[in-house]
């Protein structure tokens, strides 16, 4: 799905060779400041690499038109903002941001559920917590269904029973709807309980890929 | 109306500084260290008002639309360059470009319709009208359009976070800078609304009272007041969302990503 050729970024990142896989679960992991994050923004052409090339479905990113692009390939960074409003504004906000039909209050519900936060539509936001935050903006990403979601560190700020419920649902879900995740992730236990391949990064460059069979 | 104009002699102007006087000796006795910048600012509001005196008297008495031209020029040309100094924010080149012409085309336009259609003005060039009333438009926009250049700027530098992640759910630079472009906007014509609700009542604005004292009729002033706050109004408001419309672009490059060069503070 994602092929990377001779990609350098300042110094953050320089990977020869490297292809994701579509329709798989794929793992980052590496030491923090490795270059995880700038890999998951280059895919989405947040940024955009200094030399050689990334393709997606065997198209150069360079000619994909980003907004287009981000549509499909949706990223969920370490920090999601949140937007000033309830609950149901902060779901709403992605559908409108990518110019997509409203949803129905029960598909809004859905996707909390799946999230597991347990709020109501008209909650204000000011309240939630650094976990509920990070619970309500999966949500929004769910909603908004893409082809492939790039998480950083999604379950950062949860504790490890709510961690694994989330994980394992979101595995199952876009397994069952053929969608690829790519996860960075500080967790080896969540990388090797649930990936198909493990990419490690340190200082820039891929050290090891590991197939989960 | 016009036999009552009180003309002030030289003794009468120089009696006037005694309240520089007053000022200084305040500065002096708390310890104030300002008498330098009173004094200079006293000094140069004198031969500036002065010289103005004169290049008006010039201008009057040689009607010439070349004249008036030149002196429209000179003062956009002063005002931009007082924007960028004014505003506490560092500004890119690219920025600079869009204040400078977001400032010509605003006032010029609103210029035109003013002189042409609201007052009618023949010669369309009449320094004794065209002058007064572009330096207020040209002047007011300069005002709003700092407002707008820091507000943008800082706004863009302190939510870098909340537009980097609209543009991650999707979002077009134009939505996901709406908000602040928006809030911009608001507060780069917020003073002049608010000048507007207290005008009459609270102060008699400058150009309403010069008249008033130079011995126009108060109802022939205000109508002048009213028309030219309506001109300033739309001269602001047309300045300023052409510069906040070109401006939140500069922030963003062609693959739609936010770029940081031209957000950082005045050190």
């Amino acid at each position: 799905m994602f092929r990377f050729q001779n990609v350098t970024y300042k110094d953050i990142i320089n990977i020869k060779s490297l292809t994701i896989p579509s329709k798989k679960i794929v793992c980052i992991t590496g030491e923090s400041g490795g270059g995880k994050t700038t890999l998951l923004k280059l895919l989405n052409k947040m940024i955009s690499p200094d030399s050689g090339e990334i393709f997606y479905l065997d198209e150069p990113l360079e000619e994909l038109d980003a907004i287009s692009l981000r549509r499909k390939v949706i990223m969920l960074p370490q920090n999601p903002a949140i937007y000033n409003g309830t609950v149901k504004d902060n779901l709403l906000i992605g559908l409108k941001f990518s110019e997509k039909a409203m949803e129905s209050d029960d598909k809004l519900f859905i996707s909390l559920q799946s999230a597991r936060l347990n709020k109501k539509l008209d909650d204000s936001v000011d309240n939630l917590s650094g976990g509920e935050k990070q619970r309500l903006a999966l949500a929004r990403v769910l909603l908004l269904n893409p082809d492939v979601f790039l998480l950083d560190e999604p379950s950062a700020s949860l504790d490890e029973e709510t961690e694994k419920i989330i994980i394992e649902n979101l595995v199952a879900q876009c397994k069952q709807n053929a969608k690829s995740i790519i996860m960075v992730t500080h967790s080896n236990k969540i990388a090797t309980t649930y990936s198909d391949l493990i990419i490690r990064i340190d200082k820039g460059k891929v050290v090891n890929e590991e197939a989960m069979i | 109306m016009n036999t009552n104009v009180i003309e002030l002699h030289i003794w009468q102007l120089v009696a006037a500084y005694v309240f520089i006087l007053i000022l200084l000796a305040i500065v002096k006795i708390r310890g104030i260290k300002r008498e330098k910048e009173i004094l200079i600012s006293s000094v140069r509001m004198t031969l500036q008002l002065i010289l103005t005196g004169y290049i008006l008297m010039y201008l009057f008495e040689n009607e010439s639309w070349l004249l008036t031209l030149l002196v429209l020029l000179v003062m956009e040309i002063f005002a931009i360059n007082n924007i960028y100094r004014r505003v506490n924010v560092r500004i890119s080149n690219q920025l600079k470009k869009i204040i400078a012409l977001s400032m010509v085309t605003g006032t010029v336009t609103c210029l035109l319709y003013f002189i042409i259609i609201v007052i009618g003005l023949r010669p369309w060039f009449s320094p004794r009208y065209f002058i007064p009333i572009s330096g207020m438009l040209i002047g007011n926009s300069m005002t709003g359009i700092s407002l707008g250049v820091s507000r943008l700027v800082n706004d863009i530098n302190n939510q870098k976070h909340l537009v980097e992640s609209s543009l991650m759910l999707g979002a077009t630079p134009k939505i996901a800078s709406k908000e602040i472009v928006d809030n911009a906007f608001d507060s780069a014509i917020l003073p002049t609304i608010n000048s507007m609700v207290g005008m009459g009542i609270v102060f008699l604005p400058g150009m309403m009272t010069g008249q008033i004292l130079s011995g126009v009729s108060p109802v022939t002033a205000i109508e002048y007041q009213i028309a030219i706050m309506l001109g300033i109004l739309g001269s602001v408001a047309l300045t300023v969302i052409l510069f906040l419309q070109l401006g939140y672009k500069t922030f963003f490059n062609k693959k739609s990503q936010l770029v940081f060069e031209s957000t950082e503070s005045k050190q």
